[in-house]
């Protein structure tokens, strides 16, 4: 276990590193600087203000710095927010995205799951028929469709939440419940496919032969069998939120990390951009890691196989 | 006890037996292949066979939807910005070139006065001002509510029809909403067909020849799975120009690995298998093996993957093209247009829903198409 865990994190950090590499030269490549907008500064002011973000030195110098201020979590300084730390900007914006991220996920699986136990419990019944299509509309539809859908007919015409912007809990039920659409369906399915299975298995006919009651055989024997593997698709959902929150940040102007990302990219803020980069990529791959532990834990086959190939 | 006796059974009671041919092998119904299998399958889906008949509409309306109406995709004309949509005999189903609002405030005067500032100052114009009183006001704040439509079209004296009205710079929405699902989809195939190519013949290298090939190519792909595609895709946008081959190339840098991964698993477990022995014994090349033997073996699979790597192009695309790093005007895709559409999500809603829309209906008919072929080529689901 402990030669798997420190393989799996030396892949991490691997993966990290070449993420920081490549982001760093494709920005060096890319125009444009802090100056952009002050042409009118004279040499020497110029040359004071490529002293301060570092930009003077040669590329290999600044790639070392970079890589330096990495390993201690400084991100360099925004070209655009006047002497403010990337890392700081960041960690000023992390609140209201994991917030979000947070109650859509709870949210999401909440109900996702309990759509999927009513589908397998009446199993091809109208309710599952209802359910399933709620999980294919769910996996299909784009969040920012929903988002939009949500926003024009909950804000706009019947004006019973604030259409964007952020500051009570008022103001994050749109996002969660655009971001939730996902992770539901996605549980939906899972839970069904599941329980259809664990239900129709051996060891549910023994105890329903001994008399065992109806919501027993669910709850007991059912539910928690096939709630295991549910831990499979936490990953790819956590992922999925990410990608959202770029976009539902957008749209419901929310001071979030994708907000941000969104708007270093049209104001061609490059630490900035990188910083956030990266910060997406440490999410992903912690998140990977931490989901492949637990299912290692959860089930030891599974661990066998992933330490030797 | 003289009848019991087996030994007394007279020879009569014996017919001789006809030789025939054997029956029992015999196949009494024609044989199928698999693909004849899965096709039949396939073909009793009734949902999957309807998102298929979408889906063939849909591709042929952006084919040839933009030629429809004589709009150019880039013809701009500001005095015809923000027409609603306007179908001259479709004008029951909302398609009548009004535009229409609630306006509230203290009287039923000071709501007409909203609406005249919110739609037209000219004098003239205002004779199309149809207000309806929904109620009377009692002089408290937005006690009073009326409804007006505008016909913008007779108001303007615009002769033209806009099937789904216009854009914010006054471009035909329809020729624009086809000419960009032709861009999302053109994206959507080229980048799901170069995952098949790529993931399949890396993958069916890496399973076929095994040993320390199959070792360095795993190790690459490990590293590669592990970065995340939206980084990935974000950064490509970032340095490449936007445009259809830049979408394109930043989905295919990590798209292919999935499949490849998928087809090295199927190839390890049909490479052991005798007819493979078989062919290698009869001195069949590798190149042919993978091709004429391996390859149709595991073609279900891959074509089911296929299915679902496009819908999965489509979405990000329009996701793209929605935070600006896509597609740029004045060419349309699907994203472009919904951000378009929800900038003016308020006041002009049709800009968004059309789109959306499309968007949805490609998506969810691309997923159960994809169910649909999953169901066919799985051989547990035949039954």
């Amino acid at each position: 276990m402990a030669r798997y865990l420190l393989r799996r994190v030396g892949y991490m950090i691997l993966t990290l590193f070449i993420i920081a590499t490549v982001s760093f030269f494709l920005m060096k490549m890319l125009p444009g600087s802090p100056l952009k907008a002050d042409d009118k500064l004279t040499e020497e002011q110029k040359a004071l203000i490529l002293e301060k973000y570092g930009l003077n030195d040669p590329v290999p110098v600044q790639y070392v710095k970079y890589i330096g201020g990495l390993v201690k979590g400084d991100l360099g300084i925004s070209f655009v927010f006047d002497n403010t730390p990337v890392t700081q900007l960041l960690m000023d914006r992390i609140g209201p995205s994991a917030l979000i991220g947070f109650q859509a996920i709870v949210l999401g699986t909440f109900i996702g799951i309990l759509l999927g136990l009513l589908a397998a419990i009446f199993h091809n019944g109208f309710l599952d028929y209802t359910s399933t299509i709620i999980a294919v509309l769910g996996t299909s539809i784009p969040s920012f469709v929903f988002a939009g859908l949500l926003q024009y007919s909950l804000a706009v015409e019947l004006e019973l939440f604030p259409v964007a912007l952020w500051g009570t809990f008022a103001h994050t039920v749109l996002p969660t419940l655009a971001l939730a659409i996902g992770p539901m369906a996605t549980a939906a399915r899972f839970v069904r496919t599941e329980m259809v299975e664990v239900l129709n298995s051996q060891f549910i006919l023994t105890a329903r032969a001994k008399g065992v009651s109806k919501a027993g055989i669910v709850w007991k024997h059912g539910f928690r069998n096939a709630l295991i593997p549910l831990i499979t698709v936490i990953g790819p959902m956590a992922i999925g939120l990410m990608t959202g929150s770029l976009v539902i940040e957008k749209i419901f102007a929310i001071p979030g990390i994708g907000e941000q990302f969104v708007t270093s990219v049209t104001t061609t803020d490059y630490p900035t951009i990188m910083g956030t980069t990266l910060l997406y990529a440490f999410g992903f791959v912690v998140i990977i890691l931490v989901i492949d532990l637990l299912y290692g834990l959860i089930d030891p086959r599974i661990r066998v196989s992933g330490g030797n190939k | 006890m003289d009848q019991n006796n087996l030994n007394n059974i007279s020879k009569d009671l014996f017919k001789p037996l006809k030789r025939t041919e054997d029956t029992s092998e015999l196949i009494s119904r024609p044989s199928r292949t698999f693909m004849q299998d899965a096709t039949r399958t396939l073909l009793k889906n009734k949902p999957a066979m309807i998102s298929l008949f979408l889906l063939i509409v849909i591709i042929l309306m952006s084919i040839f939807g933009p030629y429809m109406n004589t709009y150019s995709f880039k013809e701009q004309d500001l005095s015809k910005a923000k027409l609603p949509p306007y179908i001259p005999g479709l004008e029951w189903a909302g398609f009548d070139g009004t535009l229409t609002e609630e306006f509230k405030g203290k009287t039923v005067d000071e709501a007409k006065d909203k609406a005249i500032r919110r739609f037209t100052d000219n004098e003239e114009q205002q004779k199309y001002l149809d207000i309806k009183v929904l109620k009377e006001g009692d002089g408290t704040k937005n006690s009073a509510e009326i409804e007006v439509s505008y016909q913008i079209y007779k108001a303007k004296g615009i002769e033209e029809v806009y099937w789904l009205g216009t854009d914010q710079l006054g471009r035909d929405q329809w020729t624009r909403l086809w000419l960009g699902t032709r861009v999302s989809l053109i994206i959507a195939f080229v980048a799901a067909l170069i995952d098949l190519v790529i993931g399949v013949t890396y993958g069916g290298i890496s399973g076929y020849y095994g040993g320390r090939l199959d070792n360095i190519m795993q190790r690459i792909v490990e590293v590669l799975v592990s970065i995340p595609t939206l980084v990935v895709v974000l950064l490509m946008m970032l340095f490449m120009q936007p445009g259809i081959t830049s979408i394109v190339i930043a989905l295919c840098m990590t798209g292919w690995v999935s499949m490849s991964r998928i087809v090295r698993g199927e190839v390890l477990k049909v490479k052991n298998q005798e007819f493979v022995l078989a062919a290698r014994t009869l001195g069949t090349s590798n190149g042919t093996i993978i091709r004429k033997h391996l390859l149709p073996n595991i073609s279900g699979i891959i074509i089911v993957n296929t299915m679902f790597t496009i819908p999965g192009a489509v979405f990000f695309e329009a996701f793209l093209s929605f935070i600006g790093l896509g597609i740029v005007p004045p060419n349309a895709s699907l994203g472009a247009l919904i951000n378009t559409g929800f900038d003016n999500i308020r006041i002009y809603p049709f800009l968004l829903v059309f789109p959306a829309t499309l968007l949805s209906i490609i998506m969810i008919a691309f997923n159960i198409l994809g169910d649909g072929l999953r169901d066919a080529f799985d051989p547990k689901m035949h039954k």
